[in-house]
């Protein structure tokens, strides 16, 4: 194999503007969504392309909102966990564990010591089947089916866990303020080794298959690149900033609920040419940020192990919360880390048990922004890499 | 070799046109890529490893309208996506279906009350063949949904019917 490729002559398909010369081209305005497969949901993007090269991208939301915030204010807080759950839906389980956090710290609430293992355990289980969707739908994107079906076998057997704890699959609603709904099952803890056991050798399999590949390391090295200055002044969180060289995790600089209490590294994006690294990477490019996923998916299984090997085995795993609990006439703004960024939770209490105004800073919304800057004189077919890298859920861009 | 071999007689089939055409089409349903929220994730989940959407004939997920039979709504439906969900449904050649997935799709769901931006029911935009009910629903249940969708297909008639033939009987 490597010899055919050594004797095709290596041809960089690196066009420039000025390579046309005195052709003509016209402009032409390409309407890109809201059904389209490779905008992850409902994202309607206008694009001014001039032959095969994007001047200019523009995107379009709101085809997914869904009134979360005002719907906030009419209800209860632990009424309105069902629908956090809907924001980031691939990641419902941190979703419930940032806004519960936001809740406790209004209030004053106290969580028994079990009770804050055992939601890092089902957030950090998300966090694994949220890459692992990243994963699959960026393979898809870039035109490989088979790390797609790969990295939903897994995702499957970590739903089976999240079913096991709560009964449902997606949209979970098991983390409350005060703890868990409900306590872990029986023999969890070695189920969940055992799963760990199998998952942590398949995300070298993932590098193998997709990651070092050739044609994806094409597509994706070198393309949007976000410096660090940019990434800062647009306000990017989550593996986007850190692809970009930022080492920013909320759970590491700003450690909040337990995590001060586990070891793990905040993987950055790095140069090409080291530790396997293909040489056309450069920091802050796709590849970049799709990879410190995959780099994030081992450390999540580090912090898993760690919280399984700690966790007290009996004893109460929920504080005892009235179901009317009066907000105090105070506000708070709580981030968390997602696995796209950090989500943050303002709620303003005005005495009653209904908040007076809830805001939620969505990771994705904020990522998203970056659009624009990236699809600058790029190729038409490197607007889904940059979309697919930034990996935006729609029902949190609109909410 | 597979199990059908070398079982029967070489032979020949006699049978209806409806079913011959019938078994054709619900065989091979195609269904449009149109995630919109939540269920679009279960969606991929049933096309994916363990549920397996080809074993039913209809894993061929198109990302055009005009080549594919099946509008699986998956998600909540507001005004402003409404206007495309139903220009897309017109952009589908016949016969087509539409599965409304999702306690969104079916009535509003828990969007229902306070949700000023959402369509109660995508049923008011479009013509919906199967609801599949949950929130979202599990992708036994989509599959459920679209066995019930092949039921239907199965019924259809395509000749012309009965009634009409007796008339222009008449007539002569």
């Amino acid at each position: 194999m490597n010899r055919v490729l050594e004797s095709v002559p290596d041809v960089n398909f690196d066009i420039r503007r000025d390579d046309f010369g005195d052709l003509q081209t016209e402009e032409m305005l390409v309407n890109m969504g809201p059904q389209h497969p490779a905008t992850h949901g409902v994202l309607r993007v206008v694009l001014r392309t001039d032959g095969e090269m994007v001047m200019e991208a523009v995107p379009y939301i709101g085809y997914l909102h869904r009134c979360a915030e005002k719907i906030g204010e009419n209800l209860q807080p632990y009424q309105w966990i069902p629908k956090t759950d809907r924001m980031d839906y691939i990641a419902a389980m941190n979703n419930n564990h940032t806004f519960s956090l936001a809740i406790e710290q209004l209030c004053g609430i106290d969580v028994p010591e079990r009770g804050k293992y055992i939601r890092i355990i089902a957030a950090e289980l998300n966090r694994l089947a949220s890459h692992l969707v990243s994963f699959g739908t960026y393979g898809l994107d870039m035109g490989a089916f088979t790390p797609f079906l790969h990295a939903f076998r897994e995702r499957e057997r970590i739903l089976d866990l999240l079913e096991a704890m709560c009964g449902a699959r997606l949209t979970y609603s098991y983390i409350y303020p005060g703890g868990p709904q409900w306590d872990l099952p029986d023999g969890f803890v070695q189920t969940c080794g055992e799963f760990l056991d199998y998952f942590e050798p398949k995300i070298d399999e993932y590098n193998e298959l997709l990651s070092y590949n050739h044609i994806f390391v094409r597509r994706t090295a070198n393309v949007g690149v976000v410096s660090p200055e940019l990434a800062l002044a647009y306000g990017l969180s989550g593996p986007v900033l850190r692809g970009s060289g930022v080492r920013w995790d909320l759970r590491r600089v700003r450690p909040y609920d337990i995590y001060e209490r586990f070891e793990f590294d905040v993987p950055i994006g790095v140069d090409g040419g080291s530790d396997g690294v293909p040489d056309e990477v450069v920091v802050g490019d796709c590849w970049n940020r799709y990879f410190v996923r995959m780099l994030e998916m081992k450390q999540s299984v580090r912090i898993l192990r760690q919280a399984l090997a700690q966790m007290p085995t009996d004893g109460d795993f929920k504080a005892k919360v009235p179901k009317n609990v009066k907000l105090p006439k105070s506000s708070i703004y709580f981030e968390g880390e997602n696995p796209r960024g950090q989500l943050g939770f303002y709620v303003e209490g005005d005495g009653s048990p209904i908040p007076y105004r809830i805001k939620a800073r969505g990771p994705s919304f904020c990522n998203l922004s970056v659009l624009h800057e990236l699809c600058h004189e790029v190729l038409l077919a490197d607007v889904p890499a940059i979309i697919g890298s930034i990996d935006i859920v729609m029902g949190e861009v609109d909410r | 070799m597979s199990w059908i071999e070398n079982r029967f007689e070489p032979g020949l089939i006699v049978t209806s046109l409806d079913w011959a055409i019938n078994w054709g089409r619900q065989s091979s349903v195609w269904p449009m890529t149109f995630g919109l929220a939540c269920c679009a994730i279960e969606m991929m989940a049933t096309g994916a490893s363990r549920f397996d959407i080809d074993r039913f004939g209809a894993g061929a997920f198109r990302g055009s309208p005009r080549q594919s039979d099946l509008m699986i709504v998956a998600g909540t439906v507001t005004y402003k996506m409404a206007e495309r969900v139903r220009r897309l449904y017109n952009q589908m050649p016949e016969p087509k279906y539409v599965m409304a997935m999702g306690a969104c799709t079916i009535g509003g769901g828990p969007y229902f009350k306070h949700g000023y931006h959402v369509v109660k029911g995508v049923d008011l935009v479009v013509p919906v063949d199967i609801y599949v009910p949950g929130c979202p629903p599990r992708p036994e249940s989509l599959l459920e949904g679209l066995i019930r969708l092949q039921d239907k297909i199965r019924n259809d008639t395509i000749g012309k019917d009965s009634l009409t033939r007796a008339k222009k009987a008449l007539a002569v």
